[in-house]
């Protein structure tokens, strides 16, 4: 497991499929963190009207019964939340984050019990001092508690597939009139530079102008000194056209 | 070589979003079991992905079609490499009465380290409390206990009422949680390298040796163990353990001789630590209500030999659960998960 510069723990399987998990920043935890904790609160509360109401009647059971009620709800809200939502309190599950096994695995329950119940060292001397001061110099971003537990909070990104049609030129394409030209543009573009273009296609229309024009301009000059077509072919396209062009000619047959 | 990448989403797009169906379906319900033919399709679907997601790192190389391979092949890792225990049934009984004394006379190196270290506090503060006695004002930690022991004693012997009645209950959820608070701290307090761990132990053996030297010194010992050995030989015995899960992990914290990473110390003694704790927890529980429903009561009520009898048999007892019995072997951890599966 390494470290990326995205603050990403990269995970390779024993299959050898590598992937790679965000992980969640410290802002975020904390206000997953105030969520969960207006959630004990308000739990609290309700235990609280409960008892009110029992302790006319029976005024030290209900007492006792709201003492170890706040203890129970405090400790096990992240005990039972994380086990039973497979990682997740609400507040978590609100801000998008989960907690996972260090090596990606689903978390067993001794991990989901000793990283809440370190919770209250992190906690001090008060505003997750420690938790907050050992997340940030820990290369997994861990708190205490995660250190334990061998656990990480990652920010699972659900990304979309990319709507690759828009490849796709739907027009003429003068560079596909010479298939030995197209053949050997096909063969030295390289798969990052393909990667980068197709990439710049599928945002073109969230770039500045000026950034787009210039941005299309290098990757046609690129894409121009690789292969080279006749003059009459290439001189009225514009930079993005050609651009298209080449990667209709790279990825689409 | 440029992958084809119109056609190779057309291909895969289908699986994909089968198994991102699977995946929701399986997280939004965590109990949910797949059946076997569930099973195989589920275990084809990640594979294809994988492999989809290995073609599209090689190949291509686009972002946003990696990212969502990625997501897909991440969420489904934690999902067919998920722990086997956790599909177990959890048996409270055989946890509580197998694997956590076995637990605990595996580790009981690092119990004996505990009660060494409280010992040696306790030795301070009998000492301080004899051969310093002012000092008695700046260690005891209740302004109840700075009083001379001839006071107290007279106090709670001739006590007309239940001075207790009415909040027995109260004071016993406050000692249970305050107590169990006190284990978890000393346990998590184990990841400062032990050191925090062996604070708390400390200063709690220092008090323990103040109260009992300043009750002895004063010819009160009858008093002293009626009132202490009730609750205290679980109690105490409880703190230790906490103490020696603290030590359990700072061992992992520290290292040990193998070549095993942090990361893999920690995964190791997580189970055995969590089980420690929980026992605890449980000792403590007891310890809560015995101290505020027996202890607080002295002679005339309850004469102490009743209660120095009693607290006797409690430790014997403990001594007995916790350490007779046969140490369960590492590979035969995890007594109290039963599977459902006859085979497994």
């Amino acid at each position: 497991m390494e470290i990326g510069r995205s603050r990403s723990v990269t995970i390779r399987t024993p299959e050898g499929v590598t992937f790679s998990l965000p992980l969640a920043g410290i802002v975020t935890r904390m206000l997953a963190l105030i969520v969960d904790l207006a959630c004990v609160g308000m739990a609290a509360g309700v235990v609280d009207q409960l008892v009110r109401g029992f302790s006319v009647v029976f005024s030290d059971g209900a007492r006792a019964f709201q003492l170890i009620a706040y203890f129970v709800i405090s400790t096990g809200y992240g005990i039972a939340l994380e086990w039973f939502w497979h990682g997740q309190t609400l507040g978590k599950r609100i801000l998008g984050l989960r907690v996972m096994d260090g090596e990606g695995r689903r978390l067993r329950p001794a991990q989901v019990i000793l990283r809440n119940l370190m919770r209250p060292l992190d906690m001090l001397p008060g505003l997750y001092g420690v938790g907050g001061t050992v997340s940030l110099l820990s290369r997994y971003s861990q708190r205490l508690g995660d250190l334990a537990a061998n656990t990480i909070v990652v920010r699972p990104i659900r990304a979309q597939l990319p709507d690759v049609e828009q490849l796709r030129t739907g027009k003429y394409n003068s560079l596909r009139e010479y298939p030995h030209l197209a053949a050997r543009l096909k063969r030295r573009v390289t798969p990052e530079v393909a990667a980068i273009a197709a990439e710049a296609v599928l945002r073109r229309d969230t770039l500045e102008p000026s950034a787009r024009v210039r941005l299309f301009g290098e990757l046609a000059a690129h894409f121009r000194g690789l292969v080279e077509y006749p003059a009459e072919i290439v001189e009225d396209l514009a930079d993005e056209r050609y651009v298209r062009n080449v990667l209709e000619v790279v990825f689409v047959r | 070589m440029i992958l084809h990448l119109q056609r190779f989403v057309r291909t895969g797009r289908p699986f994909w979003d089968e198994l991102q169906a699977q995946l929701d379906y399986l997280e939004e319900n965590p109990g949910r079991r797949l059946n076997f033919d569930d099973a195989l399709r589920f275990d084809y679907l990640v594979r294809r992905c994988s492999a989809d997601l290995a073609r599209a790192g090689n190949l291509a190389g686009e972002p946003q079609l990696r990212s969502h391979l990625e997501s897909l092949v991440a969420r489904a890792y934690a999902e067919v490499n998920e722990v086997r225990q956790q599909r177990r049934r959890w048996n409270v009984r055989q946890w509580f009465f197998g694997e956590f004394p076995a637990t605990f006379r595996r580790h009981i190196r690092a119990f004996l380290l505990s009660l060494a270290i409280t010992i040696a506090g306790a030795a301070f503060g009998a000492g301080a409390v004899i051969f310093d006695p002012p000092s008695k004002q700046a260690l005891m930690p209740f302004e109840a206990l700075k009083d001379s022991p001839a006071e107290r004693v007279k106090r709670e012997e001739i006590a007309g009422r239940d001075r207790l009645s009415g909040h027995k209950g109260q004071f016993s959820a406050q000692l249970m949680t305050h107590n169990i608070q006190v284990a978890v701290f000393t346990m998590a307090l184990g990841i400062s390298w032990g050191i925090g761990s062996i604070a708390v132990l400390f200063y709690n053996g220092v008090i323990l040796g103040a109260v009992a030297a300043d009750y002895v010194t004063a010819g009160f010992t009858p008093f002293l163990l009626g009132w202490l050995l009730p609750h205290g030989s679980v109690e105490i015995p409880a703190i230790l353990v906490g103490g020696q899960a603290g030590f359990i992990i700072a061992r992992a914290m520290i290292g040990d001789r193998t070549r095993r990473t942090r990361r893999q110390r920690f995964r190791d003694v997580s189970k055995d630590v969590v089980t420690l704790i929980g026992g605890t927890g449980i000792m403590l529980v007891w310890a809560g209500i015995i101290e505020a429903f027996f202890s607080q009561y002295h002679e005339p009520v309850i004469p102490y030999a009743v209660k120095i009898a009693f607290g006797v048999c409690e430790l014997a007892a403990l001594a007995a659960f916790l350490l007779i019995g046969k140490s369960a072997q590492p590979e035969a951890r995890g007594e109290a998960w039963k599977s459902d599966d006859p085979e497994a």
